[in-house]
């Protein structure tokens, strides 16, 4: 998959969900592998602005054409921003999934943030997915 | 057990097609560089060339074939003459439908019926249930292999490469006969995409040759076409897929296909009796389109709703790459089928507004010019 870009500094789940730390605040996404699986994306279901999450809830769903994906917390906190222009334009996800974000979430334990892989090891991950 | 490969396999590797799993048939739902948006406008203002090779092939032949097709079918089968071609669904005697089809007549002693890929095996064995003296019945779908060229550049396309003038094939008519690219194919002016366009079919064994040169002829104005198009663009056009807006348990006249079901001409079929029941009665549940209200997209299967209660459910519902907006088809209780009546259609357990609507999918393009 050489064309799946992997964007560097960031944080990756093996859900293929971006992190990036902005102080207390961490920015989340989907990752080119996500997006470029999903196809189409035309429909993005937002999280709630103030409602807490737990690590591995539901922060939203993407839809392409043909599929259905969930978009799962990497970390607990408080939604505190979602991204509403991703319900005009969904496809913005497809055009660049590092630039537009989903979720702002506050980080309630910063020890949850070990638990991510770096860009490395989340390239080396995605080149190991079995196809 | 591994997957089944159509004739064309080699051209959905080489143009790299994402390959699934389709009822046992390893096929592509899209291509890289492409994808099923950019598939689907292809086929609307162009031409999309289609692997359709996993379809199923019965030739029914003998004296009696046209009263034992018109004893399987509920279209009025003494309707076409030589080298036309009819659509048509085939019903149980409970007029729950078996599969709908293209019945090619060569001639009143030879057919070719062109069946779902997913039923072939059981259409075979309901054909071979129902048979009757004088009659033989054979599964060739092995010795066939399909492409449809769609869209409106399709003629143009594929004129280049074959022998005979393509504006003699008119809508729903064949030709047993034409030389695609210097091999005698079967050549009708049919499709599943609501566009003018052709299916073409031929040996496996020139298959991929047939391929390359309608890529070829084509050039820009071609692309491959994968499943997931294939869906959109049919269901766009409200065409039926079996599994969705029809199966054993949805008759032809709920699913809206009365147009195809000759109640009135002397002949019976199986599923006539009860059909004829349903027409005179008035069928309890109809197809319906549905535009959304609330945000969400409707999608096959998910329950329809109207003050809490289950009143149906969606048929096929997706976001539509034409309209650019989600739409949907629904089999819902018949008083509830008025244009305008709002539901709603249960996404992720939450009720999500839509309302009966009517025109609001593609005209097709596809009357005999």
């Amino acid at each position: 998959m050489s064309e799946v870009k992997v964007a560097k500094g960031l944080l990756y789940t093996d859900d293929h969900e971006w992190v990036k730390v902005d102080g207390d605040k961490a920015y989340v996404g989907i990752s080119d592998y996500a997006a470029h699986h999903l196809g189409d994306i035309v429909f993005v279901e937002l999280p709630e602005v103030d409602s807490e999450v737990s690590l591995g809830d539901s922060i939203g769903v993407i839809e392409s054409v043909k599929a259905v994906a969930s978009v799962y917390s990497p970390i607990s906190g408080t939604v505190v921003e979602a991204n509403e222009e991703l319900e005009a334009s969904p496809e913005a996800l497809n055009e660049d999934c590092y630039e537009n974000w989903i979720a702002v979430i506050t980080i309630g334990d910063s020890s949850e943030l070990d638990k991510l892989m770096d860009d490395a090891a989340y390239e080396e991950f995605c080149a190991n997915i079995e196809e | 057990m591994s997957l089944k490969q159509t004739p064309l396999y080699p051209m959905h590797v080489k143009y790299k097609g994402k390959l699934i799993d389709f009822g046992g048939w390893e096929l592509p739902v899209q291509y890289e560089g492409m994808g099923i948006i950019k598939e689907h406008h292809m086929v609307r203002e162009k031409a999309g060339l289609f692997d359709v090779s996993h379809m199923g092939e019965v030739m029914i032949t003998g004296g009696k074939a046209e009263d034992f097709i018109q004893k399987l079918v509920t279209n009025d089968v003494k309707s076409i003459t030589d080298n036309q071609v009819l659509y048509s669904p085939m019903c149980y005697p409970d007029g729950g439908v078996v599969d709908d089809l293209l019945v090619y007549r060569y001639n009143t002693h030879k057919y070719l019926l062109v069946v779902n890929a997913a039923n072939t095996d059981k259409d075979f064995a309901w054909i071979q249930e129902n048979l009757i003296d004088g009659v033989k019945a054979e599964n060739l779908s092995p010795d066939y292999a399909q492409l449809a060229l769609q869209g409106p550049k399709a003629q143009e396309i594929l004129q280049k490469i074959v022998d005979v003038d393509l504006s003699t094939i008119k809508f729903f008519w064949f030709n047993p006969a034409v030389k695609v690219a210097g091999v005698v194919c079967i050549v009708s002016r049919t499709g599943y995409t609501g566009e003018d366009g052709f299916e073409i079919y031929t040996k496996p064994e020139s298959a991929v040759k047939i391929g390359e040169e309608i890529m070829k002829a084509g050039g820009e104005d071609v692309s491959l076409i994968g499943l997931g198009a294939r869906d959109s663009l049919r269901f766009e056009a409200k065409l039926p897929l079996y599994g969705q807006e029809i199966d054993k348990d949805i008759s032809p006249l709920e699913a809206g296909l009365g147009f195809f079901v000759k109640l009135k001409t002397e002949d019976d079929f199986i599923g006539k009796a009860v059909l004829a029941e349903q027409k005179e009665k008035g069928v309890t549940r109809k197809l319906v389109e549905l535009s959304m209200v609330g945000k969400g997209i409707p999608r096959a299967h998910y329950q329809v709703q109207k003050d809490g209660q289950e009143i149906g459910f969606v048929s096929t519902g997706m976001h539509s790459p034409t309209f650019a907006k989600p739409i949907a088809l629904a089999i819902i209780k018949a008083e509830y089928t008025e244009p305008g009546t709002e539901l709603d259609i249960i996404i992720r357990n939450k009720a999500v507004k839509a309302v009966v609507d009517k025109g609001i999918f593609y005209s097709k393009k596809t009357k005999a010019k």
